[in-house]
């Protein structure tokens, strides 16, 4: 399948991102134009500094860009207003971080409803979907356990099913992995890459994680807020 | 490209109160010596109203009534800046979890709604012991009757809910402006 014949969920348009004014102003990122595709597992690569955060939050509609335009599902993000940013958010985009960030106090199924109950389905369909959800990540067993009550690997397996709540058409994942030891962040990146198979959702996610290049459909090198190349993985055999 | 479609759906009223409740239990607390302060800024209040409902004005001083207005309303303000301060350092400290559920599509409202609804609680809770405390105690040393006592407890609450409410503004405001970028921060 030639990647052109694809649907374009992300594309950027010469996004430029400066932050402060004249003197210390500081351009994170310089005009980087890039197209995302349904269903791909793509990873964002570059050290520190590089600006692969700030596109990353860009894509994510997490933040604005100085210039040029990020469209996510053919919408400009710059044009909404917060309250139709924060619709985006829950409907479009799901979010996995390196510290889990579950809600504390709620149990792994709230924390998997929560994002559908913003969404306004129904309390009974969200729990149903929960659970269904839950499962999907070996963790239907432990529904009722706060995230205190889990380890590191079931917490992200809990973000996991929780950023496919509200069925995105991408999933966001800041370094997925950076916070697991090796065997866990392995089964965390194979279920990732068997929802990506499964789902069909396109998986965006920035990493140092070699384990999780080796997965990715293509890999993105950010340098000096530019994206330097672009790696095309051959089809993984499945 | 399939095109996004924008709606206005408002999580239910529940959503949010449950979460301002789960807030509360897991800094208990915290919360608990929050509630402490406006309890003990609405005993002051409510005893003093105890007291003058019970006695009358004092004929041989008349500027004593003066003097109790000006006391009681330094002892709210700073009741009130106290309760702004102790929520103001619970949203710096809530930097994650507030900018996680905007990733998950809360609104500002949302947010702003969840930290009325905590303060509110906890000024119910707390005015209302302090109110009744305080009205009691006069009650015992003035000779005050049980319907003073019971008129005091309710003016108190009133009171203290509504200078919970206004406590909460400033931390509301702050909390719904914190960037949903703010999730993505890993420094502890």
């Amino acid at each position: 399948m030639s990647l052109d014949t694809r649907n374009v969920v992300v594309r950027t348009v010469d996004l430029a991102k400066q932050y402060g004014d004249g003197e210390a102003a500081v351009r994170a990122l310089n005009g980087v134009s890039c197209e995302i595709f349904q269903g791909e597992y793509l990873s964002i690569m570059g050290p520190s500094g590089s600006g692969k955060s700030t596109l990353f939050n860009m894509i994510g509609g997490l933040d604005k860009p100085t210039e040029g335009s990020v469209y996510v599902n053919s919408v400009d993000i710059a044009q909404l207003t917060p309250r139709e940013l924060a619709f985006l958010r829950c409907h479009t985009i799901g979010y996995i971080f390196q510290t889990f960030n579950l809600i504390t106090v709620r149990t792994a199924l709230e924390n998997v409803t929560l994002p559908m109950l913003f969404a306004g389905t129904s309390p009974d369909d969200a729990d149903e979907k929960g659970m269904g959800l839950l499962e999907l990540v070996g963790l239907g067993h432990r529904y009722h356990h706060r995230p205190s009550e889990l380890s590191g690997g079931q917490q992200q397996r809990v973000a996991i099913a929780r950023s496919l709540a509200n069925s995105p058409s991408i999933v966001l994942a800041d370094e997925p992995t950076g916070n697991l030891d090796l065997k866990t962040g392995q089964e965390i990146i194979d279920l990732l890459r068997q929802l990506n198979h499964e789902q069909n959702v396109t998986i965006i996610s920035a990493t140092h994680d070699h384990k999780m290049l080796d997965v990715s459909d293509r890999i993105f090198h950010i340098r000096d807020g530019q994206l330097a190349s672009i790696d095309v993985k051959d089809e993984v055999p499945t | 490209m399939s095109q996004t479609e924008f709606k206005n759906v408002d999580p239910p009223f529940w959503v949010a109160w449950n979460q301002a409740l789960a807030s509360i239990r897991v800094r208990f607390l915290r919360h608990a010596i929050t509630s402490l302060g406006i309890a003990l800024g609405i005993a002051f209040f409510s005893s003093v109203l105890t007291m003058r409902l019970a006695t009358g004005p004092d004929p041989s001083d008349p500027g004593s009534a003066d003097r109790l207005l000006w006391l009681v309303c330094t002892s709210l303000v700073m009741c009130l800046v106290g309760v702004t301060n102790s929520m103001l350092m619970s949203v710096t400290e809530r930097y994650r979890e507030i900018g996680t559920i905007k990733c998950l599509g809360a609104s500002d409202g949302f947010i702003v709604k969840v930290f009325f609804l905590e303060s509110a609680i906890l000024g119910a809770i707390g005015s209302f012991v302090g109110a009744f405390l305080g009205s009691v105690l006069m009650m015992l040393v003035a000779g005050a009757n049980f319907s003073t006592v019971m008129l005091v407890t309710l003016l108190g609450t009133g009171t203290g809910i509504v200078m919970t409410i206004l406590a909460a503004v400033a931390p509301a405001v702050q909390a719904a402006k914190m960037p949903a970028a703010a999730a993505l921060r890993v420094d502890v």
